[in-house]
Parts: structure tokens; C-alpha cells; sequence
């Protein structure tokens, strides 16, 4: 008995130690990533010159605008292109993420994918060599003429996937976004206030508003799912930090600061709104969605979201609303500064074997038609944004907003592209300085300390 | 057939044992295939520093070094102890209470009231996240729980909550089912030497539902630790980090941060906490019974 015993512990043991040995370090049997040998010569551009192609594409265009305008497209394309065959596979946002992460490290990958453009996920993705660069394309299809650069570091990174907001090309979204101010105009109107045009405006009108409607905060916000007070607190910190010193924060890159005097009144504005209870004390006990059906049933004045809930606010309260950039910045010399980017880049694998298709259809989806669909199907193109038509009401408040914004370079990036970490860090501390938790000053040591640890391993 | 040598045997006559890895072979396989497997590669995986896509680089015992030294982690583990208190502790007093009472009073319709104790179980326990989060919500929820996963000192209690709810049914029902393999004869003879309703449960039902104790509070206490969907659906580990529990930092670390190893040590060190935790619950619930 005692033999079995001792043999049953070496063999427990020896499997043990098989596993642990340092050859089967975990990634390694991925393989190195393939040399495209068509790499030096020129792009074909033409898709009805490549043969008889399969296109795997990943999307995650489910919602309403979203997927009436990548089927209208796809459509088109295969149309026009009867010899490229697209298989398109949908999921939603988060588990396109997920998934998409083991699928690029597997031997037959998709060929074109919406990629997150942060740094857990494209940063990741660059750094493994798992995503095709795209200069060539960029040349070749005058990518760079038509999409401005503030929009197109979005979708780059240096090589080495090191730096983050600089570099090359490895993606092209086809909407924008942009954090603006919804004000319910029927509010405003009531209490003989027009939509804020300046900081001091607003700060006063937020007064005005809370002595008329006594048991309501003015501004709304659903903080529940710990993200959404980072689309608050970024257009804040725009009125008192320069934007390239946003910039090198979000994009995680060295050389800036957390704490500093501009950032602190930042983050004071917003203890102070709380304390003067123009924010909600119950903000952290809210979920994203109700808050801004609520604010659409009419309760609180104004909702600091982004251009994404157009559709929705826009069917529920018709031209009780309106879509506004924050007031120009000081920091900025007046111009109108806000968190904002573009939607998911759509990129191609650098395992694909149709790289000059996959390109192409990346052009197609993003051609000056393609942005007159967009915005016939309720989206926000990205290039062209003040060419086209807008929607009535809201739709045309967006789009002007974002077309200023991206004419004036306002543009900065959201702040949970920092770091790996910094969505879970920033969007647990904003809540413990919402909740008076953590003092500005703590609120911003925690950051500092993200910031650092992060730019001190990358390099 | 015998032989000239008689074989010295030490084990019972007929087949030799090792004939029963056969029979349970194809089991065995399943078991080790999405099991075994899967446990030693998290364990080797709690080794590297490994962010899911490019090779991993050998990071010995700092991982678990971190389980030990980082604040946040530590606490993630206070709190799956929290909830242990209100998946298991809680429902099994109120499963005693309400399966004595049951059992005592012989109600009508006992079946009827089986099964809506029991029904949460059959629920997904991403509906109940999602229906309670409504319940909680500070605009329409419910007027006296209003709030509460906004606020730092409640949201952990009111996500307890949500759990005793949940597991309340499968306890009355289990213990229920042991009350009543009770022998009549033991509640007469109690009632003879003038023992009260009390006495009685002290005495005589107590101490016969001590498997069933022991059945409970292992599922419960199971529950509790790896509670994941309920975390995820409700609160994501806030305000702040006060309702962060080991299973959620897994999927965060895993496939948010891109920090594999990290996780595959969470969840290493989670495996061995439950299972120390079950060991223990039934070495006390077998030696009393054997008692």
C-alpha cells in the first residue's frame, strides 16, 4: 500500500513539475508572427482585380444606426464586388473584446475586426505583432488627406506598442464621438436661461437651476458602472488644464502630471458641485442607462454625455433638447476643449491572407459615401462630418459640434486610455471623490500613482 | 486457473483493482479534460507574468506575493467572507426557523409553499442581479432599500442581501427534507418529559439535521466565495472597491488588464480557500454525526 502511495506522489509531483518548467512559459506556442513578403511592393487597389476572396470581418454593429448602416454597406460592397464574399460574424461591444483576444492569437484569425483602440486591447494586439500595419493603405487610398491627424492618433501606436496617441496607422473608424452638455431647453427656457456659452454661464445657471427646482441636482449623472463620471470629469478637466498636457495623461505617455494646481481645481469643481448639490450625492448608486431616462422624463437640466445617445434622447424628447460643446476653455486660448475620439477603428490581422481585400474593404466602409450613409442611418461620421447632411434637431447639434471640435483640434482623448489599469483606478477613485471618500489631493496622489508605475515599465 | 505457486494476495479474491480505472475511464477523462487540465495550467499560469498575447516571463511567487501584500486584494477576500456570512449564516437561520415551523405546523399547501421558498434557485442569477439592481435604484426602486448600492458602507450588505434571498429556498427545502425522516416516536418521548417547542428543536431536530447542516452550508458557502454574476451585473466591485470579491478581480484581471497571471493566482488561492472551507465544514458535520 505504501508503494502505491509513494508512486501516486511522485507521479503527482512529476506532473507538477512538468508543468511549471520554465519551457512551457504560457504564449509561447503561438509562434512568431509571419513576414507579409508583400510588404515593399505597391497595394492593389482594386478589388475586382483579386480574385475570388473570403473575407472574415468582426463587427460589433448590432445597435439600431449601427447596423442599418454596416448592412446597407456591405450590401453595396458585395454588389459591387460579386468576387469578394464577406462572412460576418457580430457580437456585442464587450464580447467582441473578449473574444477577440484569443481569436488573434490563434492560427486562423479574422481578417478585418473592430478593434478597441486602448491600450489593453489595440496596445496589446501591436505589441504582439498581431495587427497589419496600415501606411501603405494610408498612401495608397489618400486615408491621410481625408481623415485629420487629431483623429487618426487614435488609431496609432509606435510599433513596439510603447507609445500611444504617435506612430503608425493600424486602424480607421468610421464614427466620432465627442462628450458634449444635453440641455433640456424646456428647463432653461422656464427659468429664463439660454444654453451656457462660457464656464462662468454655467456655474451660474447650475445655481439658478437649483434654487427653481429645489429637489432635483441640475446635473445628471448615473455612476453606477463606475465609467460614466470619467465623461464628466474629463470635460472639466479641459476648462483648467492645457489640452497637451490631457493628452500625454490619456494617452499614458511620459512627460506630464497629475498633480498639479489645474488638475486640483478640477477635481474641487466637482466636490464642490456635490456639496452645493448640483451632483448627486446618490450619483454612485445609479445606473448609466436609467440616468439619462430619467433625464429625458424630464429630471435634472443638463446630462454631460456623449454624441452616442443622440438617437435615443433625441426619439424621447423630440426639441425639448439640445446638444452643446462645453464652454470654450481658457486653458486652451478659448477654444472649445472636450474628451471625445472616434468610435471602434476597424483594423486587419497581420496573419490575414487577403491583406490588399481586407484593405479595400476598410476603404469602401469609410469612402465619402459611406459617411453620407452614416449619417442618413443616425451615426456620426468621422471625416467629412460637416459635409453632409444632418438630421434635424439634435442630430444637427451634434454634428456641428463635432465638426467644430475636430476643425479646432479639441479633441482629447478618454482618460482610461492611460494605462491598462487606469479605467479600473480612475473610475473607482472618481466614485470615493464623489462620495467625499478621498480628498482632491488623494484622489489625485492615486492616479499619479497609476501613471507612474505604468510610464515607468513601458519606457 | 490455479497455478503451482499460490500468489501471495493481500487484497479481497477476484479481479485484480486496477481493473476499476477501466470502468471508470471514460468519466475520468471528462473529469481530467475540463478539470485537471484547466486547474494545472491556471497553476502554471500563476507563475508568469502573461498578458494573454504575447509570451509570458517567469515570475516565480510574486504573484501570490501580491495576493498577500496589495491591499485591494486582500480586502476582495475579506469581502467573499462578508458574503459567506449572508449566503450561508443568514439563510441557514432562517432555514431552520422557517423548515421547523413548516414541519411542525403541518400546514396546508406545504408543497405550494415548498416550492415558492425554493423558486429563486430556478432563477438565472444574472436576472436576479438585474431585477434587484432595479429594486435598488435610487429614483424608482424600493422606497425603504433605495440607493443602497451607491453607498459605501451598504452596497456589500444589500448585495448579501440579494444572496440570502437566494439561498434561503434551498435551505428550508433541504432541511425540510431531513425534518422529516425524524421518527415520530422521538418528538413523543420528548413531549413526555415535558420538553417545549423549543427543547424540542434543541433536542431532537437539531441534532438529526446535522447532514443536511453540513450539505447546506457547503453549497452555501461554495456559492458565496465564487459569487461572480452578481458582482458583475450590480455594482462591478464599487463605489469604489467595497464590493470587490476574488472571483470578479479573475475576469478583470484575466481579460480587462491583461494581467493572466495575476488572475490564475486569484483564482489558485480562491480554489484553496474554498476547498480548505468544505474540508472543514464537513470534518464537523461527519465527526458529530459519527457521534
Amino acid at each position: 500500500m505504501s508503494r502505491r502511495l509513494h508512486s501516486r506522489i511522485a507521479a503527482v509531483v512529476g506532473i507538477l513539475g512538468c508543468l511549471t518548467a520554465a519551457a512551457c512559459a504560457p504564449g509561447s506556442d503561438s509562434g512568431p508572427p509571419p513576414t507579409n513578403s508583400q510588404q515593399s511592393a505597391p497595394p492593389v487597389t482594386d478589388p475586382s482585380t483579386m480574385g475570388e476572396v473570403t473575407l472574415t470581418v468582426w463587427d460589433q454593429e448590432v445597435r439600431g444606426g449601427q447596423a442599418a448602416q454596416i448592412t446597407k454597406l456591405n450590401d453595396e460592397f458585395q454588389a459591387k464586388f460579386p468576387n469578394i464574399t464577406l462572412k460576418r460574424v457580430t457580437r456585442s461591444f464587450d464580447d467582441l473584446g473578449k473574444t477577440l483576444k484569443l481569436a488573434l492569437s490563434g492560427n486562423t484569425p479574422p481578417d478585418v475586426f473592430e478593434a478597441n483602440n486602448g491600450r489593453s486591447d489595440m496596445g496589446a494586439y501591436v505589441k504582439a505583432q498581431q495587427l497589419l500595419p496600415l501606411e501603405r493603405y494610408e498612401a495608397a487610398y489618400g486615408w491621410d488627406k481625408r481623415y485629420p491627424e487629431s483623429v487618426r492618433k487614435y488609431s496609432s501606436y509606435s510599433p513596439d506598442g510603447k507609445t500611444f496617441g504617435a506612430g503608425t496607422l493600424y486602424g480607421l473608424p468610421q464614427v466620432g464621438e465627442v462628450v458634449g452638455i444635453y440641455v433640456n431647453t424646456d428647463h432653461l427656457r422656464q427659468a429664463g436661461l439660454q444654453p451656457p456659452t462660457t464656464w462662468e454661464e454655467l456655474q451660474t445657471s447650475l445655481a439658478t437651476l437649483k434654487s427653481q427646482r429645489p429637489g432635483e441636482a441640475p446635473l445628471v449623472l448615473g455612476n453606477l458602472d463606475k465609467w460614466p463620471a470619467i465623461h464628466l470629469f474629463g470635460p472639466v478637466q479641459a476648462q483648467f488644464t492645457a489640452p497637451d498636457a490631457i493628452r500625454k495623461l490619456g494617452f499614458g505617455q511620459p512627460g506630464a502630471s497629475w498633480v498639479t494646481p489645474e488638475n486640483t481645481n478640477a477635481a474641487q469643481t466637482l466636490v464642490d458641485w456635490v456639496d452645493q448639490g448640483y451632483l448627486d450625492k446618490q450619483a454612485n448608486g445609479l445606473g448609466y442607462d436609467p440616468a439619462w431616462q430619467a433625464f429625458s422624463k424630464g429630471k435634472g437640466s443638463y446630462l454631460v454625455a456623449g454624441t452616442w445617445l443622440q438617437a435615443d434622447l433625441s426619439k424621447a424628447m423630440g426639441d425639448k433638447v439640445a446638444f452643446v460643446l462645453p464652454p470654450p476653455s481658457p486653458a486652451a486660448g478659448a477654444k472649445p476643449v472636450s474628451t471625445g475620439g472616434t468610435g471602434l477603428p476597424w483594423a486587419v490581422s497581420s496573419k490575414s491572407q487577403h491583406p490588399d481585400a481586407a484593405a479595400a474593404y476598410i476603404n469602401f466602409i469609410t469612402s465619402s459615401d459611406a459617411m453620407k450613409v452614416l449619417a442618413q442611418t443616425d451615426n456620426l461620421p468621422v471625416a467629412d462630418t460637416t459635409q453632409q447632411t444632418a438630421p434635424a434637431g439634435l442630430g444637427h447639434d451634434v454634428f456641428t459640434a463635432f465638426g467644430t471640435v475636430v476643425q479646432q483640434d479639441g479633441l482629447v482623448p478618454y482618460l482610461d486610455y492611460a494605462t491598462p489599469t487606469f479605467s479600473d483606478t480612475l473610475g473607482a477613485s472618481l466614485q470615493d471623490l464623489i462620495a467625499k471618500k478621498k480628498t482632491p489631493q488623494e484622489f489625485l496622489a492615486t492616479l499619479q500613482q497609476d501613471y507612474d508605475s505604468f510610464v515607468a515599465k513601458n519606457g | 486457473m490455479a497455478r503451482g505457486v499460490a500468489r501471495p494476495s493481500t487484497g479481497p479474491p477476484g479481479e485484480p483493482r486496477s481493473v476499476g480505472w477501466l470502468y471508470v475511464l471514460p468519466a475520468f477523462l471528462l473529469y481530467a479534460g475540463f478539470l485537471l487540465f484547466p486547474l494545472g495550467r491556471a497553476t502554471q499560469f500563476s507563475f508568469y507574468d502573461w498578458d494573454g498575447v504575447s509570451v509570458g516571463t517567469w515570475a516565480g511567487l510574486s504573484n501570490y506575493a501580491e495576493i498577500l501584500t496589495d491591499d485591494t486584494l486582500r480586502n476582495a477576500f475579506a469581502h467573499a467572507l462578508v458574503l459567506m456570512l449572508f449566503f450561508a449564516v443568514l439563510p441557514l437561520g432562517i432555514g431552520l426557523l422557517l423548515a421547523s415551523v413548516l414541519n411542525r405546523a403541518k400546514v396546508r399547501g406545504l408543497g405550494f409553499f415548498r416550492t415558492v421558498v425554493f423558486l429563486p434557485q430556478v432563477v438565472a442569477m444574472v436576472v436576479i442581479a438585474v431585477a434587484w439592481r432595479r429594486i435598488y435604484d435610487p429614483n424608482s426602486g424600493f422606497g425603504p432599500v433605495r440607493g443602497w448600492l451607491g453607498d459605501y458602507g451598504l452596497a456589500l450588505p444589500a448585495v448579501g442581501l440579494i444572496g440570502t434571498w437566494f439561498e434561503a429556498g434551498l435551505v428550508t427545502v433541504l432541511l425540510l427534507a431531513g425534518m422529516g425522516r425524524i421518527p415520530r416516536e422521538l418528538y413523543e418521548a420528548a413531549r413526555l418529559d415535558g420538553a417545549g417547542a423549543v427543547r424540542e428543536f434543541r433536542a431532537v431536530t437539531l441534532p438529526s439535521v446535522r447532514g443536511e447542516i453540513a450539505v447546506a452550508l457547503t453549497l452555501t458557502v461554495i456559492a458565496a466565495l465564487k459569487t461572480f454574476d452578481l458582482i458583475y451585473v450590480t455594482t462591478k466591485g464599487g463605489p469604489g472597491t467595497s464590493t470587490l470579491v476574488p472571483s470578479y478581480l479573475v475576469y478583470d484581471n484575466a481579460f480587462g488588464k491583461g494581467q493572466v497571471g495575476l488572475a490564475a493566482a486569484i483564482g489558485v488561492v480562491l480554489t484553496l480557500l474554498i476547498f480548505v472551507i468544505s474540508y472543514l465544514i464537513n470534518r464537523i458535520g461527519d465527526s458529530e454525526a459519527a457521534a
